[in-house]
């Protein structure tokens, strides 16, 4: 369960975040919309504590990011907008490297890599240097090091960035497996058509605000739209002709 | 309640030592770190060293013993002193027309003239004159001029003797004082002149050991985009700086060992005892240097790991820390050109301190515990402070980003 409270954040004079708060429900897939620069990867980075609200509340589970930054990363499992691997170390070193960062003992660690590096289809590479990864292969590898604890809570900043068609398909799967085992899916993306397929709630992020926060469902019937996309036009169009 | 707690302590000692044990083993297999670290970094010191003195001893020693050719311009007019030459070592050559012009251009070291009045003069028993041209300028002619010279004079102080003893006076009366030279300086001494680069050497060995670590766990690994994921851990930052810093260290730690070894092997081959000088770079000269040294391994860690962060990327990052490297060379130079009396409290200052006692050691005279105390004292609180502030950087939300 993710909670965020009014959250806000400049850099300098940009009003980056702007007062954005929604609830990620534990067995849900939430999805974070917006367009690029719209503060989806601000807000993310506050929810997992790389960066210091200027004001408003995280809380992960109950726990209060501010009060127990550590305790919330370790219910935290965290794909971030860089995705960058250790190139020098095997795909499962990768892994286990955060694993132990995590204070995972090495009985439990062995096993639990070895059922995440089946569960993303990562035997054929598994044993060899990141370097010369393909896309999908870097992404699964990051996925992999990301859930090595068992995080209740996911987050995952744009996580089909850049993955072909068959490794996208694979990863809905996966996020649909990561539901059903329970726990509390966050993701961003601006591609609507994942959040229609994935999502049982949709935030929408335009410049730095949550302009809605439903069900797809909800979302049609509000703005009368039958498809997605146009009721996302409608929506942040809204919104700006309203701040004008 | 109990187990819970044994296993956060556990956790705790174990962020460090996983941080540490990942990146050493990740730069072991990386070749530029690896040259660089065992292989140019630490010999690349010693090879100079010997080539250097090589080239200067034999020189010296080629001087001092081959017959030396001078130009002598009226050598018909004392046969005596050109005789008294030859038996020294002068090789005496035909004259040339213009000395001045030839010095200059260093067709030779040194050229005789002797006064056309010479033997008329020497005759009448006053006194002859005769030139030596040179150019002081031409550091390699200094050897021969000051040959030739001292030859010149201590024939004049011998048939200056001989006169006197004709005329039946004591030669003494003549010369009432004598200075005597008592040089003070120790075999070891002297050596400690031509090793005074050593020191810059050692500093230089700690820097490249742990520079292309230093880039690589700051500026490398925030270009590489796996910073942000990496604090991300539930793991404080500090302890991950403490895990970075520990294996930068341990690399030019390594590094240092290695070039203290190969200086203790190539000390043997230096041919010190031809200059009747003393030289011990064996296993307690490199003990101390490396109890010397170890502040200044962390301090420099720390530096290096500090100047990587504030870059945006790898390149950058190089750059800085290739201007960083000239910075230990300043004791070195302000101590070649101010030759200063050193005063206590120059060991408390960090590199200044290490450059003055590794040439103590040198001089064989020992480092006190007093300036082995101030020095590492010194050291360590710049060290400390470097930790620190590096601390502080690691904190800031910036470092992380990569975009």
């Amino acid at each position: 369960m993710i909670e965020v409270k009014d959250l806000h954040k400049a850099f300098g004079a940009v009003k980056a975040v702007d007062g954005v708060s929604f609830a990620a429900r534990d067995g849900e897939i939430t999805g974070l919309l917006g367009p690029n620069g719209a503060g989806k990867t601000t807000t993310l980075r506050m929810l997992y504590t790389l960066m210091t609200p200027d004001r408003g509340q995280v809380l992960v589970d109950g726990i209060d990011a501010a009060a127990d930054a550590l305790d919330v990363r370790r219910r935290l499992g965290v794909l971030p907008d860089a995705r960058g691997l250790y190139k020098r170390l095997t795909a499962r070193e990768n892994i286990d490297y955060f694993a132990r960062l995590h204070g995972l003992p090495e009985p439990a660690l062995a096993a639990r890599r070895e059922a995440l590096v089946q569960a993303l289809e990562m035997e054929d590479f598994a044993d060899r240097r990141t370097e010369g990864f393909s896309q999908g292969q870097r992404v699964k590898t990051a996925i992999a090091r990301a859930l090595i604890h068992d995080p209740r809570n996911v987050i995952l900043d744009e996580p089909t960035n850049g993955l072909d068609v068959m490794a996208t398909r694979a990863l809905r799967q996966f996020m649909l497996r990561l539901k059903a085992e329970g726990r509390c899916v966050l993701f961003s993306s601006h591609i609507m058509q994942e959040v229609a397929a994935l999502c049982d709630r949709i935030v929408v992020i335009a410049n730095g605000r949550v302009v809605a926060d439903e069900s797809p469902a909800a979302l049609r019937e509000q703005t009368g739209e039958a498809n997605l996309e146009d009721a996302f036009v409608k929506i942040i169009g809204s919104e700006e002709g309203l701040a004008a | 309640m109990n187990m819970e707690k044994t296993n956060v302590a556990v956790i705790r000692v174990r962020a460090f030592l996983t941080v540490f044990l990942k990146e050493v083993k990740e730069n072991l297999r990386d070749r530029r770190t690896l040259v660089s670290a065992f292989l140019t970094g630490p010999l690349l010191g010693p090879l100079i060293l010997v080539m250097m003195l090589n080239l200067t001893l034999n020189r010296e020693f080629d001087k001092a013993e081959k017959p030396l050719p001078v130009p002598v311009i009226g050598a018909e007019r004392a046969p005596n002193l050109l005789a008294a030459l030859k038996a020294n070592g002068i090789d005496p050559k035909p004259p040339i027309a213009n000395p001045e012009l030839a010095v200059r251009r260093q067709d030779a070291d040194v050229v005789l003239r002797i006064s056309p009045d010479y033997a008329t003069a020497w005759g009448k028993g006053e006194p002859v004159q005769v030139e030596l041209i040179y150019d002081s300028s031409q550091r390699d002619a200094n050897t021969a001029v000051e040959r030739l010279s001292r030859l010149v004079e201590s024939y004049a102080h011998e048939q200056g003797a001989m006169r006197l003893v004709a005329r039946g006076l004591s030669p003494s009366t003549a010369w009432p004082v004598v200075a005597a030279r008592r040089d003070q300086a120790t075999a070891q001494a002297r050596a400690a002149l031509v090793f005074s680069i050593l020191p810059y050497f050692f500093v230089l060995t700690v820097f490249m050991g742990g520079m292309y670590l230093a880039i690589d766990l700051t500026a490398g690994e925030r270009e590489r985009q796996s910073l942000e994921p990496l604090f991300a851990n539930p793991v404080p930052r500090w302890k991950i700086l403490a895990g970075k810093l520990a294996a930068i260290c341990t690399f030019s730690a390594a590094s240092l060992l290695i070039s203290l070894c190969a200086f203790a092997v190539v000390g043997r081959f230096i041919p010190t005892e031809k200059l009747g000088m003393e030289l011990d770079l064996g296993l307690r000269f490199g003990g101390q240097v490396l109890l010397l040294m170890l502040p200044l391994i962390v301090l420099l860690a720390a530096l290096q790991s500090m100047v990587a962060a504030f870059a945006k990327s790898y390149r950058e990052a190089q750059t800085y820390l290739s201007l960083l490297m000239f910075v230990p060379v300043l004791p070195s130079i302000l101590l070649a050109s101010m030759p200063i009396k050193s005063q206590g409290w120059m060991y408390a200052v960090p590199l200044l301190g290490q450059h003055l006692g590794i040439m103590q050691l040198l001089r064989g005279d020992g480092v006190e515990p007093s300036q082995l105390g101030l020095c590492l004292a010194g050291s360590l609180v710049a060290a400390a402070v470097a930790v620190l502030a590096t601390a502080r950087l690691y904190q800031s939300e910036r470092l992380a980003i990569s975009g």
